[in-house]
């Protein structure tokens, strides 16, 4: 990808994949799951400035936009986001929207409605969100049961609370339900950046794998799920980024119909890409020692977190259908005219 | 897949008040438009509507003002387009001029050509249709063995085209035919030219050939010894393959590859008594938009965007003849409201046709394929 000069979210997004290709591989994420915290990839990352990208400039921020934001978030997904970076961008800007300075070091999001806490326990600091208030906790002065996803990532669940450091009231633009939106948008961008890495993957394998004389990429069967692979990671990508433009316009809290839509789509394509990038591996694909499964488990997690399909398309649905067939349509194109309606 | 990339277009200024515009020449229009019609959507015939479309200036909307096009932007008229589609309007009288040949014509055809032909298509007086398939050349289209003769004067035409749709309705077909023999060893597609066939000229017979519907809306057309003017060839003989391919792109990508099941989905939208399959639809929705949209501005920018078309060609005929198999996992349909179960019925039987027509389904993922590097 060419370097865009006028697009901060692509050069930072370069660089973390640069970043993560040297520093980042199969060990990192099986040391993750053994429960490690990643520190070299972590305090890599932090010095890159990646914490403060949505944090307003007024505030020593970057003032990127979740626009910009969004591909550094596809970029970590790509490598099975090794380290809470996406969590602590999603809560450094709930945190100085809320007027709260946000402090260095790994910060958790923990959420009203949700019963675990992604890294939690490494987290040095917790951004507690609840209707439209943000409360900055000590992570250290909490009591923690230590859990994890199906990728064996840390989820971690709070058994005893400590008195905020900071607390603050999000504008309206935010919402009520911000936490839950910030990672469900973040969950979609890393399922789409997790979903390309996995569909390189088989293409590569497809190449090299010989059956019956020949590379399995030369029988069609396999083309044709590669190609149906390549369509749902495409859409999950495209589903993301418009969620992240939708932010950017609308406010987390106003684009709670894209992000939604984003999710739905990106947990759609993990099921059915993962289900090809197996297919096409075969046994050695599940083995533990292949790299495949670190992928797979958290694209087949992340689509759990932050709200299922099923969760998100109960609301898309019931949102539209409370507009009624008639008024479905002037609905979705209103929602990226950029006019206002009369 | 680092070749393909889809990135995010804005809907042009001023779409509002131009959805607004079209939205109310469709309610007028459209009020006595049934559920099959709807349904049909743009493989729907209808001179009428077509010149009233025409006189709103919403035909050749980017063609230049000298050929009674209107100079507007591509993404405008992607906001005509979808209306269109989102409406079930019955746009084929002007569908493929506007969407192909017309942009053809004006890519390689001749100042009398365009002058002939261009402003009758924006006046919505103009009929086009596609002659590429034969009954031994579908998916391997490169095998087609129409051919054209140079004659004193211009050209002899002989063969046989199939499955084109309106041919019986049309006023010109732009057929892909052979003019000399593929060289032994030599790429197949070499030796074949494109030619603006005139469907009143004699020795043309148009027979129609009635679909599972009960309808007609593709046919079998027949050349004996037809003769072209010396002025029919399109472009540069020889070079009608890369000339058809380059079509393809504008054939691929629009938004009539993602809406051909909507009124449906809405009618459903209605009743349906469980919301998550409605969210799933929309979602799905929702993101082919806007893969879609990526695609026009690719086009508008001057690219062209084959591989990327074809992407969202298949994943958005997937999705379109997914709706009919939702809706019934949502409610039984013949107990349902009767407008929905006529567009169900009638959607359910043209739903086959997605994947198949303007490349299939195997064809599209093959031409994904070779972009991922498998083949
Ligand atoms: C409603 C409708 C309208 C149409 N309108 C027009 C028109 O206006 N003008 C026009 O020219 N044509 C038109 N067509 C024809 C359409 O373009 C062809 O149907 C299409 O190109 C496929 O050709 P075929 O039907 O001969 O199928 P075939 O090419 O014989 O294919 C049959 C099956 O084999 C598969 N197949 C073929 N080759 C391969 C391969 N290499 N690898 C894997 N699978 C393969 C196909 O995908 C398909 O599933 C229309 C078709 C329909 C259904």
């Amino acid at each position: 990808m060419a370097m865009h000069e006028d697009d901060p979210g692509a050069m930072l997004a370069e660089q973390v994949g640069r970043l993560l290709a040297e520093r980042a591989d199969a060990a990192s994420l099986r040391a993750v799951e053994r429960g490690e915290w990643p520190a070299a990839i972590w305090d890599a990352l932090e010095a890159l400035g990646l914490p403060l990208t949505l944090v307003p400039e007024a505030m020593g921020g970057a003032g990127l936009g979740w626009r910009a934001a969004g591909p550094v978030f596809v970029a970590l997904g790509h490598h099975g986001a090794p380290a809470p970076m996406g969590e602590t961008v999603v809560a450094a800007a709930l945190l100085s929207a809320a007027g709260i300075a946000p402090p260095a070091g790994p910060i958790a999001i923990a959420r009203d409605g949700a019963d675990c806490v992604p890294w939690g326990r490494h987290a040095r600091h917790l951004a507690l969100c609840e209707g439209d208030t943000v409360a900055l906790v000590d992570a250290a002065a909490l009591q923690w049961c230590h859990g994890t996803n199906i990728a064996r990532e840390p989820r971690d669940r709070i058994t005893g609370t400590g008195a905020p450091l900071a607390e603050g009231y999000l504008p309206a633009r935010f919402g009520v339900e911000a936490g839950l939106l910030g990672v469900a948008l973040l969950r979609a961008c890393l399922m789409a950046g997790a979903l390309a890495a996995v569909l390189d993957l088989a293409v590569d394998y497809a190449n090299t794998r010989k059956q019956f004389g020949r590379p399995i990429g030369r029988f069609q069967a396999i083309q044709q799920q590669l190609a149906a692979f390549a369509g749902e990671a495409a859409a999950a990508q495209v589903a993301a980024a418009n969620a992240c433009r939708a932010a950017d316009r609308h406010g987390l809290g106003g684009a709670a119909f894209e992000i939604g839509c984003a999710k739905i789509v990106a947990g759609e394509a993990a099921g059915a890409g993962a289900a090809i990038a197996h297919q096409v591996f075969a046994a050695i694909g599940f083995t533990e020692e292949h790299v495949l499964h670190h992928l797979t488990r958290r694209l087949w997690s992340w689509r759990e977190e932050a709200g299922t399909e099923r969760f998100w398309a109960a609301r898309v649905g019931r949102e539209v259908q409370a507009l009624g067939g008639a008024a479905l349509w002037p609905f979705l194109t209103a929602r990226d005219d950029q006019d206002p309606m009369p | 897949m680092a070749g393909l990339r889809f990135d995010l277009r804005d809907s042009p200024p001023g779409s509002a008040a131009l959805r607004r515009e079209v939205r109310a020449f469709l309610a007028e229009q459209g009020r006595n438009w049934t559920p099959e019609v709807r349904g049909r959507s743009w493989m729907g015939f209808d001179r009428d509507f077509t010149r009233a479309v025409g006189a709103r200036g919403w035909i050749g909307m980017t063609w230049p003002k000298r050929y009674g096009g209107h100079e507007r932007s591509a993404m405008e008229r992607y906001v005509v387009l979808e209306e269109m589609l989102a409406a079930g309007a019955p746009v084929g009288a002007h569908w493929i001029g506007d969407r192909q040949s017309g942009p053809l014509l004006l890519r390689f055809g001749t100042e009398a050509q365009r002058m002939r032909v261009l402003p009758a298509i924006a006046r919505g007086e103009a009929a086009f249709c596609i002659g590429l398939s034969e009954p031994d050349s579908g998916s391997d289209l490169a095998s087609l063995r129409t051919r054209a003769e140079r004659v004193p004067g211009g050209w002899r035409l002989n063969g046989r085209k199939i499955w084109t749709s309106f041919a019986h309705l049309c006023d010109w077909m732009i057929a892909l035919v052979r003019t000399s023999p593929a060289e032994k060893d030599g790429p197949r597609h070499a030796g074949l030219s494109q030619f603006l066939v005139d469907l009143r000229l004699s020795g043309i017979s148009i027979r129609p050939i009635r679909e599972l519907t009960g309808e007609e809306g593709f046919n079998e057309v027949t050349f004996d010894d037809v003769l072209l003017p010396e002025d029919a060839l399109i472009g540069r003989e020889g070079e009608g393959w890369a000339q058809a391919t380059s079509e393809l792109a504008f054939e691929r990508s629009g938004p009539d590859r993602i809406l051909s099941s909507y009124p449906l989905l809405a009618a459903t939208a209605e009743v349906a008594p469980d919301p998550v399959p409605i969210g799933r639809m929309v979602a799905r929705l929702v993101t082919l938009r806007a893969m879609s949209l990526s695609v026009a501005g690719m086009l508008q920018d001057g690219q062209s965007p084959a591989r990327e078309a074809a992407l969202v060609k298949d994943l958005g005929n997937s999705f379109e003849q997914s709706v009919p198999e939702r809706v019934r996992d949502l409610l039984d349909v013949h107990n349902g409201p009767e407008e929905l179960r006529r567009l169900h019925a009638y959607v359910t039987q043209v739903a086959p046709t997605f994947s198949l027509r303007g490349g299939t389904r195997e064809i599209l993922r093959g031409i994904i394929a070779r972009e991922l590097g498998l083949r």
